[in-house]
């Protein structure tokens, strides 16, 4: 089974084709945004970071919009700066050029303000599109996916039903040469002891534990149950009752293949096959982690509906209930209820589901892309703003 | 027949409604592989669980064989078990 995608200079394979705007701080955002809007095929890049924060989330805020330049569904790259934030813009141009794509650079102090850097910025993009414009999707590998695993506005049907439907579709991937990545640490909390059975080697699984522990430690510092934030409320109101619960249904997702590597937020593997990385639950964080590392699809099992897709990386959407494949059409690419209502097999639903995203990986627009929902994003940082 | 709830594995003490269940209704549970009438005692919510036997109070709720948590006053069978009656031993940072 293959598809057809963008093959990039690093070797990477693009779902989509896009030039990237990236904003390099939370100062310059407008500025990207304008820019992307006016010009067709251009997709911009915002978030909340980038300046007054600690040493250590700055380097991670750098990391990151390296990671998300070099994903291979951008075609070329346009940083978008203020000129005087934290964020290492050159080593970040550098970072992203290393991946064999053009990058250019424009700042609002040195262009002389916002309406001139709009200006020029649309005529960098629009020079980017037209040479972008001029590739072809070529025959693909199902090795060359990067597969992001995801789940959210999660209800007690999804464990039963659509995360294990994507555990066969990663098992899949992974068996057929590809890249799997799990994160969503939060929701190995209560299941950790299962997920260690998977562990490739010792080692992993105890790199495992320590980013749960870790993960735990943070939401016990504030002093509370987290109950209320984990499971969130509108968990809580699905019936799902705790953290564990929400857990065991989460890491179906990451299938029976081995673990084989565990990396820090945003980081690109190294080595193929399932992988855990660690993020938050949150939606605009973990999607942008998950592009960070160089997903080229995202794959998000939803109970309750969740709508948020992301900029340049196709997400799917699966639900296992039926009242929310009715109600949030506009929003849901497949449904596999039928797991829980017996009138449809584990395996089956799993291949349906890998053909949707072969499919959409090929260039079929996800319901989100449709919708136009897709700005679900942030760079998730553990540190203060300052 | 059709389900009117699920349950994942034998040594699993709730199960998940398929479907929105009433007080007296005789609820069609999967246990794995098999099915065992429970007769609901409360309304209880398409997607919510509740007790297939009695949980005394303090027993671990056990879900896909797994401990999702402790009950925190005995749960009668065909009973609604939720965050009213069940609390997560994790993330707890009100036990430090």
């Amino acid at each position: 089974m293959g598809f057809q995608g963008y093959r990039r200079a690093d070797g990477s394979v693009g779902t989509r084709n896009y030039v990237g705007v990236l904003s390099t701080v939370v100062c310059a955002n407008e500025v990207a945004e304008d820019i992307a809007r006016e010009v067709d095929e251009a997709v911009s890049f915002t978030h909340h970071q980038g300046c007054c924060q600690t040493p250590l989330d700055v380097q991670r805020v750098n990391e990151a919009l390296i990671g998300l330049g070099r994903n291979p569904n951008l075609a070329a790259v346009l940083l978008v700066s203020l000129g005087c934030e934290s964020t290492a813009i050159q080593d970040v141009a550098e970072g992203i050029r290393a991946g064999g794509k053009r990058v250019e650079v424009i700042g609002l102090q040195e262009t002389g303000g916002v309406v001139r850097t709009r200006e020029q910025g649309m005529e960098i993009a629009r020079r980017m599109v037209a040479e972008a414009s001029t590739l072809k999707r070529e025959t693909c590998d199902l090795s060359d996916i990067v597969l992001g695993l995801k789940c959210g506005s999660s209800d007690t049907t999804q464990g039963l039903s659509a995360t294990p439907a994507i555990g066969v579709v990663s098992d899949r991937i992974v068996e057929a040469g590809g890249t799997s990545i799990l994160g969503e640490v939060t929701e190995f909390i209560g299941a950790e002891h299962i997920l260690v059975k998977h562990a490739a080697n010792d080692a992993i699984a105890d790199q495992i534990l320590a980013l749960v522990e870790r993960m735990e430690s943070r939401a016990k510092a504030v002093g509370c149950d987290m109950r209320g934030g984990q499971p969130t409320g509108g968990n809580i109101k699905g019936g799902l009752t705790t953290i564990e619960e929400k857990s065991l249904g989460a890491i179906a997702k990451g299938g029976v293949a081995p673990v084989q590597a565990v990396y820090e937020y945003g980081e690109r593997p190294t080595v193929k096959g399932l992988v855990v990385m660690d993020s938050p639950g949150r939606e605009p964080e973990i999607l942008t982690g998950l592009a960070a590392a160089g997903c080229n699809m995202i794959v998000f099992a939803t109970g309750r509906g969740a709508p948020q897709g992301f900029p340049f990386v196709p997400v799917v959407k699966l639900t296992g209930n039926d009242l929310t494949w009715e109600r949030m059409r506009d929003h849901m690419d497949l449904s596999v209820a039928g797991v829980i209502e017996g009138t449809e097999s584990l395996p089956e639903a799993g291949e349906r589901l890998l053909t949707k995203i072969v499919n959409v990986a090929s260039g079929e627009p996800t319901r989100a892309e449709i919708t136009g929902y897709t700005r679900a994003m942030d760079i998730y940082v553990t540190g203060p703003v300052i | 027949m059709k389900r009117d709830a699920i349950a994942i594995k034998e040594e699993d003490n709730v199960a998940t409604a398929l479907r929105a269940l009433s007080p007296n209704d005789t609820a069609s549970v999967g246990v794995g592989a098999r099915s065992i009438n429970v007769t609901v005692v409360e309304e209880i919510e398409f997607g919510h669980k509740f007790a297939i036997r009695e949980v005394a109070a303090g027993d671990d709720i056990l879900k896909y064989g797994e401990v999702i948590g402790r009950a925190t006053v005995r749960i009668p069978a065909g009973a609604h078990a939720h965050v009213h009656n069940v609390e997560s031993l994790r993330g707890r940072g009100d036990l430090a």
